[in-house]
């Protein structure tokens, strides 16, 4: 029987993490790049609840975790807006095509 | 002691300031007058202001169950954030960029930035921490993209939003590795796991890393800069000078209460941090700091918009304030929180004529200000007095922060750091000093002068006179803030 332990839990979270960061890098569109910071901030909240479970005393790292859905689904909100928003404004959601302020 | 009603005496600046936010609702809604709604919104930041001094009498402790902290340093950065808004208030009635329909809006985001910021500098656990510096985030890149119809305001919004969450969510992993480590989110517990426990250097070294990216961007260092310029250029103009003050020193405050905290040893300011062996962590910084002041000046020598010159201007006194951080010493940080008041006023004012002078021509050019000192000129010498202030000239204030920065490196003895920086004040003359002399030397193109509101006269005037004042009499000041340095009170 395959048991599973701490290790696994911080394979998957920092499997999810260079994912993430790959998504971030080479997307171009703006809905992926947040897609990619989505996986970043909820593979630490795998990590959170693995750590709370086999590391800490106490629940607070399950209790960060709830606390991480939270921001996630507000940046989002946020997020979603201003690119709306720019979508009305320029009909594009490309950030290589939002590029009116320079030097 | 741990009663509830103790507690919320020492939370009162943060809930007074989340009561005006629902007023300033409410308010809005019944008169539908941008004049209440603006004075409710200022009512609320003095009663705030007062509230926080009013809780100086309390001991240092901590509350809410260990998650916030009641001590001098956070008190002196929440009356810092309270002045910064309240100025921001000021500079943005009747500005071009704020319409008079959505005034309530821009009150209720800034006050939920500021209920952030206090909240930030007294948090000493990682939740806390966490919370408040993405309250402060998510807010600030709505704030930025405030304008909607406007390309470069949106384009500024999601910029922001991007890099911000990019280095908040890298910032977040090594917080969990952190917590994996110590088994705690308590810093003062994390510490003492650190300091007991050797932990693998390395891993240990990806932690700072990570943290240092959240950090670095908050206060706009190098290599996590890039959006600061574009940022600080797309933003509204009150939005932008709130930004470059406000959200950066509540960065430089974290900043301080995190490293000192969690990599110093327990008993005081430290040498060095000890919980960080093998690596010399400050080195690597006042390199950082030095590219940091390096790249900000010389990229803001080229610039045409004065609102992108100041966004590289205020980079470069990011690195200026890091020079601080990294003596590792208390006449260090004692440096960079006088050099934070000091450098409210003088970038705020000068941010504060960028908007005036915007008001009038709708843009933010350079060869705007063309021949101002001649058609008004007591905003161009107030201009002056803030830009010759940035450039650390005698008299003004903007000198006096820089010598206590830079004794405190002669006295670390780091001397190749003190004369990048003295380099970096001569590179920084030249592009101050180009509005100066594009204001008094040249002549103007229209003789209109520029017509001002007797708010916005006052405002300036209240701007000026600090930067005189804190230039001939710093040491009421200095001592405030010397005595402000305790953050390390013991549960």
């Amino acid at each position: 029987m395959f048991a599973v332990d701490l290790r696994h839990y911080l394979i998957l979270s920092a499997i999810l993490f260079v994912l993430g960061i790959i998504g971030i890098l080479s997307r171009r569109n703006s809905v992926g790049i947040l897609m990619g910071i989505e996986l970043v901030m909820n593979s630490a909240g795998i990590n959170f609840v693995a750590f709370s479970k086999y590391v800490a005393s106490d629940l607070s790292g399950q209790i960060f975790a709830l606390f991480i859905f939270l921001i996630a689904a507000s940046e989002v909100v946020v997020a979603l807006a201003i690119i709306l928003r720019i979508y009305q404004n320029k009909t594009t959601v490309n950030i290589e095509d939002i590029k009116d302020l320079k030097c | 002691m741990e009663s509830l009603s103790l507690n919320l005496a020492l939370y009162s600046p943060e809930i007074i300031l989340s009561i005006t936010l629902g007023f300033v609702l409410i308010v809005h809604m019944i008169s539908k007058s941008n004049l209440f709604t603006f004075l409710t919104a200022l009512v609320g930041l003095v009663s705030a202001g007062g509230a926080s001094i009013a809780i100086q009498s309390f001991a240092p402790q901590f509350f809410f169950a260990g998650q916030l902290s009641h001590d001098p340093f956070s008190l002196f950065f929440k009356l810092f954030f309270i002045t910064a808004t309240f100025f921001t208030f000021l500079f943005s009635y009747r500005s071009y960029e704020i319409d008079e329909e959505r005034g309530a809006e821009f009150y209720l985001m800034t006050l939920a930035v500021t209920v952030g910021m206090c909240t930030l500098v007294s948090s000493i656990n990682l939740l806390s921490l966490y919370l408040s510096l993405e309250l402060v985030s998510i807010v600030s890149y709505a704030l930025a993209g405030f304008r909607k119809e406007h390309p470069a305001s949106n384009e500024a919004a999601i910029k922001y939003l991007l890099y911000g969450a990019f280095a908040s969510g890298t910032m977040l992993w090594g917080l969990s590795l952190l917590y994996g480590f110590t088994g705690s989110l308590n810093i003062y517990s994390i510490n003492a796991t650190l300091s007991t426990n050797s932990l693998n250097p390395l891993a240990l070294y990806s932690v700072v890393l990570m943290v240092l990216f959240g950090f670095g961007f908050k206060i706009s260092s190098v290599p996590f800069h890039m959006w600061a310029p574009d940022v600080y250029h797309g933003a509204p103009t009150p939005t932008a000078a709130f930004f470059t003050v406000a959200p950066k020193a509540a960065g430089f405050a974290i900043f301080i209460r995190f490293f000192y905290t969690v990599f110093g040893n327990n008993s005081g300011l430290p040498d060095q941090w000890i919980t960080l062996p093998h690596v010399d962590w400050a080195f690597l910084m006042s390199i950082l700091s030095a590219i940091t002041m390096t790249l900000g000046n010389l990229c803001a020598l080229w610039q045409k918009n004065a609102k992108r010159m100041l966004a590289y201007s205020s980079i470069a006194h990011a690195g200026y304030m890091l020079m601080g951080f990294i003596v590792l010493s208390k006449e260090g940080l004692t440096s960079i929180l006088f050099y934070l008041v000091v450098y409210f006023f003088m970038n705020f004012g000068a941010f504060f004529v960028v908007g005036l002078l915007a008001n009038k021509t709708k843009d933010e050019e350079i060869s705007s200000f063309k021949g101002l000192g001649w058609t008004s000129p007591w905003v161009a010498f107030s201009m002056a007095v803030f830009l010759f202030s940035l450039t650390g000239i005698p008299p003004f204030a903007g000198f006096i922060g820089k010598v206590y920065l830079f004794s405190a490196l002669v006295q670390k003895e780091i001397y190749w750091l003190l004369v990048v920086a003295i380099l970096n004040t001569v590179i920084s003359l030249y592009y101050y000093t180009y509005i100066v002399r594009e204001m008094f030397l040249e002549r103007p193109t229209s003789d209109k002068p520029l017509l001002i509101s007797p708010l916005h006269t006052f405002t300036l005037i209240l701007l000026v006179i600090p930067t005189f004042v804190l230039g001939l009499s710093w040491e009421p000041l200095f001592k405030y803030i010397s005595n402000s340095l305790q953050f390390i009170v013991t549960p």
